[in-house]
């Protein structure tokens, strides 16, 4: 079975001492919402406030020149796992504000004859500064569509993608249905016409290795909070070129060059993209975190999580009224399922497994056109990570069989 | 557990046999309300005669807590004069935010008291709230029509 050690994985993550709703085991698979912590994660942001603080990038003194070289160092470590530059690597608060710090840089750069690519199955905070963008120039938003099974329908690439696109803004991998996207013939076809590719990577780089010069995409963000990495701090990455000439989102302090009453001039990227203090204790944080994943293996945990996806689709394809929503197999496919139940709703599955110590995310997971299309209100949905195992897929299947029981009473 | 306390029976219930489900064709307000972080959704006639709730009818769809609710409301305030149901609106709202606290006045409130158990779960009680955001919304038009 796995090369993982999942006993030892979890001994790494204090938050599975803890029980849930009257001494239940905790079983955590919501991580596509949020990841849990392991302690080198914690320890590194504790250490900055305890032992470095100070301003990065200002002030002469010792602590700012630690805090300085604390935050960059984590900057190194974030290129070096995504095969970058380190120039090329801006910090911002969440993956949520990279999308927005493109969308509104672009502004200056997108008139009424272009036109902005996405799909059906982004996350909200992949579409809706796209269709902001396109409402705030002129510009014609356009997308791929989802078919029934779940994937892009990309038998009309080039009549999607056309001569006038200029951003082609899609997700690696779906947040609700856990499909991986094929990026070759649309970062062809994309920059076939000159147009730039956004990478929505928060679903794929804490969960398998990605190399931004193989994937020959242009821009990439992700999340340090999905990769077992703080809150407050999201990653843009950025081909060198573009980001020295896109015009700069945030203004403030630490991102000019000079600055008279009436004009500044900005700073080389990323520091450009930077305005005020950074999340520094955060930084640092999501640069143990990336180092935690490497020491145990991004092809390992993409291996582990494709393992027990497959397994955890065996388990709830044999329960009578459930539906799989997304992918039945494992091909181009990772850890996250999503699924209906009869007639009881994800609001009600999701509260009878609380109660059974099991964490899941119910709704529309932030991609309502998406649920909509598909043809369902809300789903259930169980997302997996590399601190899970077949334990927490035999408790899910369980507790959904229970509640099957718990509300066909009376 | 808490959980029974949540689902009582009465809203099992009421989410199987919904009351005045089934929007009616003739109204003196509409209202369609949203529950953002789920998604449910309500669509809500209301006919007023006089000083008094005539009909209520609706449709929608969501969990059992914000159907049953619906359900529950609707059975509650037609008849009632918009006085009677501003009272009964009120005391479940205060129900609502009682943190656990309130157990209700089931002469106010009768089947309504079964949602007690709602406001322990802060995250359900916009769910059990729905319907009643919607009919005070479409009351309010009707009343100003």
């Amino acid at each position: 079975m796995s090369e993982l050690d999942v006993a030892k994985i979890r001994k790494d993550f204090p938050i599975f001492t803890r029980t849930i709703r009257d001494g239940k085991k905790l079983v955590y698979l919501d991580s596509g919402a949020t990841s849990q912590k392991p302690q080198v994660v914690i320890d590194a942001e504790v250490d900055f406030y305890s032992k470095n603080n100070a301003a990065a990038h200002r002030g002469a003194h010792q602590l700012a020149e630690e805090a300085t070289e604390a935050m960059e160092s984590a900057r190194q470590i974030v290129a070096d796992f995504l095969g970058a530059d380190v120039d090329e690597i801006v910090f911002t608060k969440s993956a949520t504000e990279s999308l927005n710090l493109l969308a509104y840089s672009y502004t200056s750069l997108i008139t009424k004859d272009d036109s902005i690519v996405v799909t059906e199955m982004e996350h909200h905070a992949n579409l809706i500064p796209w269709q902001q963008l396109a409402e705030r120039t002129g510009a014609t938003l356009k997308w791929f569509e989802v078919d029934t099974e779940g994937r892009l329908d990309l038998s009309s690439i080039d009549q999607v993608i056309t001569e006038d696109t200029k951003i082609v803004a899609l997700t690696h991998q779906s947040n609700v249905l856990g499909t991986i996207n094929p990026l070759e013939a649309i970062v062809a076809r994309a920059h076939e016409v000159g147009a730039v590719v956004v990478l929505d990577a928060c679903q794929s780089v804490p969960h398998m290795p990605i190399n931004v010069a193989q994937l020959n995409i242009d821009y990439l963000t992700f999340s340090g909070h999905k990769a077992v990495g703080p809150t407050g701090v999201g990653v843009l990455w950025g081909r060198s070129e573009l980001l020295e000439m896109l015009p700069p989102f945030l203004f403030g302090g630490s991102m000019i060059e000079t600055v008279t009453m009436t004009s500044a001039t900005w700073a080389p990227a990323p520091r450009k993209f930077e305005a005020g203090v950074p999340n520094m204790a955060q930084i640092v944080g999501l640069g143990a975190a990336l180092n935690y994943l490497s020491k145990i293996g991004m092809e390992k945990i993409f291996h582990h999580e494709v393992e027990l996806g497959a397994y955890l689709i065996k388990r709830l394809s044999t329960i009578e009224g459930l539906r799989i929503i997304g992918p039945q197999h494992m091909q181009a496919r990772g850890g996250t399922v999503s699924f209906t139940f009869g007639d009881i709703h994800p609001h009600d599955l999701g509260q009878y497994l609380d109660a059974q110590g099991i964490a899941v995310r119910t709704g529309h997971h932030c991609a309502w056109p998406l649920t909509r299309k598909l043809g369902v209100a809300a789903t259930t949905r169980a997302s997996l990570y590399f601190y899970n195992d077949e334990s927490d897929v035999d408790a899910l299947v369980d507790g959904i069989i229970g509640a099957k029981k718990y509300f066909g009473r009376s | 557990m808490e959980l029974d306390a949540l689902y009582q029976e009465v809203i099992l219930d009421h989410y199987k046999h919904p009351q005045h489900k089934g929007l009616q064709p003739t109204y003196d307000a509409q209202v369609h309300h949203v529950n953002p972080s789920c998604g449910d959704e309500i669509t809500l006639n209301l006919s007023l005669a006089g000083d008094s709730i005539s009909a209520i009818s609706w449709d929608g769809v969501g969990c059992s807590i914000s159907q049953a609710s619906v359900s529950i409301m609707s059975d509650l305030v037609i008849g009632k004069s918009v006085n009677e149901a501003r009272v009964i609106l009120d005391n479940f709202v205060e129900l609502m935010q009682s943190k656990g606290l309130k157990t209700g006045d089931p002469v106010i409130l009768e089947d309504a008291v079964s949602l007690a158990g709602v406001s322990k779960f802060p995250a359900r009680i916009k769910c059990a709230l729905l319907g009643w955001m919607a009919y005070k919304d479409a009351v309010l038009a009707a009343s100003t029509k």
